[in-house]
């Protein structure tokens, strides 16, 4: 089952994502775009082990189930984030996380 | 067979009313705690003297000697299989002689200390207190094994040092309370080395095994030497040592002389008729062991007696406090009881000192008590313990007068009172045995005369000085004490000891040696005519003498500067060269260690503290940075 697209293409596209991801996790302010942050890395793992399934062992699903049940994971997780980025903005009136910092020395 | 298991009530009873009193003593009313204190004692007389009766006149004898008898005993601490320490009575001649001396004399001064102590602060913690003392002393007498005395010979010490400091808010007291019992804590040490060692070698505490003439415990003695002796004679030499602590012999006596700090009654219960002489008790107590295993330690006592006796009687020539001169003769007579066990043998006539030393402890324990309270209620009359503030007392305290007259002439050995014939009995003893310390107690008996004396007349004749008040004889409460140990000092004398209290157990015949008591007499006369004409009207002979003997005088004034020597000792040697280089150790390197690991603890959190700063995407880049870190690390590691 050859698509013509070669796995180095799927690799890249996955660690271009991460690295996205980790860089806006380090460095945005907003704790939704936080989130989001959080969602891209999370994305990108699931590509790797699309394409790992799909390359190294075509006729099992191993990979496939693993990025479904990270897609549900992700999915509660967004879920009780949110919940929690509300509960801190009634707090603090504010979701810009270098301001909820109270959980120092 | 008589049971004598009652008698296990005797310490009991004084020990029950000091829970009672030291409970709740502060919410009874004083005179009723006194009360209860002088009748729980009076209870414990009565035993005491049903004891006595019973145990000499209908009990049995084996072979014409007393029994030692243990009339109930439980096992405290099971140390091994055989090792044990027990608790328990024993009676025999010596602890029951010593039943009679403890309750009579603590009952006098329990009635005494009604009239006494009256108006004082602190009633009822006095005769608590009183009752701690008595039921610690008690139990040493009739103690079953030598750990078990050891328990109570603590214990009388630990109510010493507090009758001793009763007046807590003078100073001098505190003092006084203190040395005491550092001293003869310290003196203790050798006795519980001396136990061990004894122990150790003879695998028992039991008296009975122990001083069984013709048990293990002494046959086992001589086996090991160290250092030209036998372990058993070092082991007696240090519990001897525990003795004179108590005991209050040279080099061990300075704190009985400051032990007058003390209320006057416990000066007469503690340091003049009981507890000091625990020390002469231990060692007749272990005199079969002395005399078979260990007679280098027995004349070790001789001469710490004879010494101490003659030492003390210097010093109490020149002083001028009455209590403390009293102090001193009572150091003097134990250091002659020492003596006198000293140069004893071991049954038959050859334990006359034995028996002559219990005797003297009998005789001294009535007439010094007297002495004593007699003091109590000059010093009451006149508002001064000094006799230089005295004189001319015998218009105003007649009954006091009378009786410190009979206590006088019973200790310089005067017939037909007490003193006389125990004094007899132990310098003839000392005669058959020993022809220099016989000399020496001969003299010492001449110089005891004179200071009694000398403390007689200054008291009661002498020039009459200005009083603030009128003094006036003491009430009923307090003078009945006096009269009946007047009575006891006076004819104690013909109790016939040498049939009641031997080395062996056996009876013995002694009489009268009169060679040796005819001279005794004489050199008592000589030191009562001295006194008499030195003291009995106001001279300048006494001022004249001072100032020829000089440096004699300042010396035994000083009492030969022992405490100076101790102190010298002490604080510029012990505390300067051995105690301070420990201290500084202790402050500087051991804490030191300890508060600069705290130290430098506090100084790195509060440098590290910041890392903590509650933003979240600094945690994130370190833990990222991190992982990136490691997986650097292992690529390039592989």
């Amino acid at each position: 089952m050859n698509t013509g697209i070669p796995l180095s293409y799927f690799l890249v596209l996955a660690a271009i994502m991460f690295f996205v991801g980790v860089y806006g996790f380090l460095t945005r302010r907003n704790l939704i775009t936080i989130l989001m942050s959080v969602e891209l890395i999370l994305n990108s793992v699931n590509i790797n082990f699309l394409a790992f399934n799909r390359f190294l062992f075509p006729h099992k699903l191993e990979g496939l189930f693993f990025s479904l049940f990270v897609i549900a994971v992700a999915a509660s997780e967004a879920a009780v984030a949110i919940a929690i980025i509300i509960n801190i903005y009634r707090r603090f009136t504010t979701i810009n996380v270098e301001d909820v910092d109270v959980m120092k020395y | 067979m008589i049971d004598f298991s009652y008698t296990i009530w005797i310490p009991l009873i004084p020990f029950l009313i000091f829970i009672l009193l030291g409970l709740a003593g502060h919410k009874l009313k004083p005179r009723l705690s006194g009360l209860i204190g002088t009748s729980g004692l009076a209870l414990v007389t009565v035993l005491s003297y049903i004891t006595a009766w019973l145990y000499f006149f209908p009990g049995e004898k084996v072979g014409g000697a007393y029994q030692k008898i243990i009339s109930s005993n439980i096992t405290w601490l099971q140390l091994t299989d055989k090792l044990h320490i027990d608790l328990g009575v024993l009676l025999d001649p010596i602890s029951v002689m010593m039943l009679i001396v403890i309750s009579t004399v603590s009952f006098m001064v329990h009635i005494y200390s009604l009239g006494y102590m009256k108006e004082e602060k602190g009633f009822e913690r006095f005769f608590a207190f009183l009752s701690l003392f008595t039921f610690s002393m008690l139990g040493l007498v009739v103690a079953t094994n030598i750990f078990q005395m050891y328990i109570f010979w603590e214990l009388v010490g630990v109510s010493s040092y507090i009758l001793i400091g009763f007046y807590y808010e003078k100073p001098s007291a505190v003092r006084a309370s203190k040395k005491a019992f550092i001293v003869t804590r310290f003196a203790d040490l050798g006795f519980l080395i001396g136990i061990l060692i004894l122990s150790f070698n003879t695998k028992t505490f039991d008296f009975i095994t122990l001083t069984d003439p013709t048990g293990p415990a002494i046959a086992q003695g001589s086996g090991i030497t160290f250092m030209g002796l036998s372990v058993m004679t070092w082991s007696m030499i240090f519990v001897y040592m525990g003795g004179v602590g108590k005991s209050a012999m040279f080099p061990f006596h300075i704190w009985l002389p400051d032990a007058m700090e003390g209320p006057t009654p416990v000066s007469a219960l503690i340091h003049a008729a009981t507890m000091v002489v625990a020390g002469v008790y231990l060692v007749a107590r272990m005199f079969p062991i002395y005399v078979f295993s260990a007679p280098v330690a027995l004349e070790v006592v001789a001469y710490v007696g004879a010494f101490s006796s003659l030492f003390a009687a210097v010093i109490a020539c020149t002083q001028t406090d009455i209590k403390r001169v009293l102090a001193y003769s009572t150091m003097s007579q134990i250091g002659y009881m020492m003596f006198a066990l000293g140069v004893s043998g071991y049954g038959g006539h050859d334990g006359l000192g034995y028996m002559a030393s219990m005797f003297h402890l009998f005789t001294h324990a009535m007439f010094k008590a007297l002495l004593f309270l007699a003091a109590g209620a000059i010093i009451h009359a006149a508002h001064s313990n000094f006799m230089t503030d005295m004189g001319g007392l015998r218009k105003y305290l007649p009954i006091t007068h009378i009786t410190f007259l009979v206590a006088c002439l019973t200790i310089a050995g005067i017939p037909p009172f007490s003193g006389f014939f125990s004094k007899d009995e132990i310098l003839a003893a000392a005669f058959h045995h020993n022809k220099f310390l016989f000399a020496v107690e001969y003299a010492v008996a001449g110089i005891t005369a004179f200071y009694m004396f000398r403390l007689y007349f200054n008291i009661f004749w002498g020039e009459e000085t200005q009083y603030h008040h009128t003094p006036h004889e003491a009430p009923a409460v307090m003078t009945i004490p006096l009269i009946v140990l007047a009575i006891g000092a006076a004819v104690s004398g013909f109790i016939p000891f040498n049939q009641l209290v031997t080395s062996d157990g056996k009876v013995f015949e002694s009489e009268i040696e009169w060679a040796v008591a005819i001279p005794s007499v004489l050199i008592a006369l000589l030191g009562i005519t001295i006194a008499f004409v030195l003291y009995s009207k106001k001279t300048s002979i006494p001022d004249r003498l001072a100032a020829t003997f000089k440096y004699a005088y300042k010396w035994s004034y000083n009492k030969f500067y022992i405490d100076e020597i101790y102190l010298f000792v002490t604080k510029k040697i012990i505390f300067r060269y051995i105690s301070e280089p420990v201290a500084w150790f202790d402050r500087h390197i051991v804490d030191g260690t300890m508060n600069s690991i705290a130290f430098i603890t506090q100084v790195v959190s509060f440098k590290i503290r910041g890392f903590q700063s509650g933003q979240l995407q600094k945690y994130a880049f370190v833990f990222i940075s991190g992982i990136v870190l490691l997986a650097i690390l292992f690529i390039y590691l592989r």
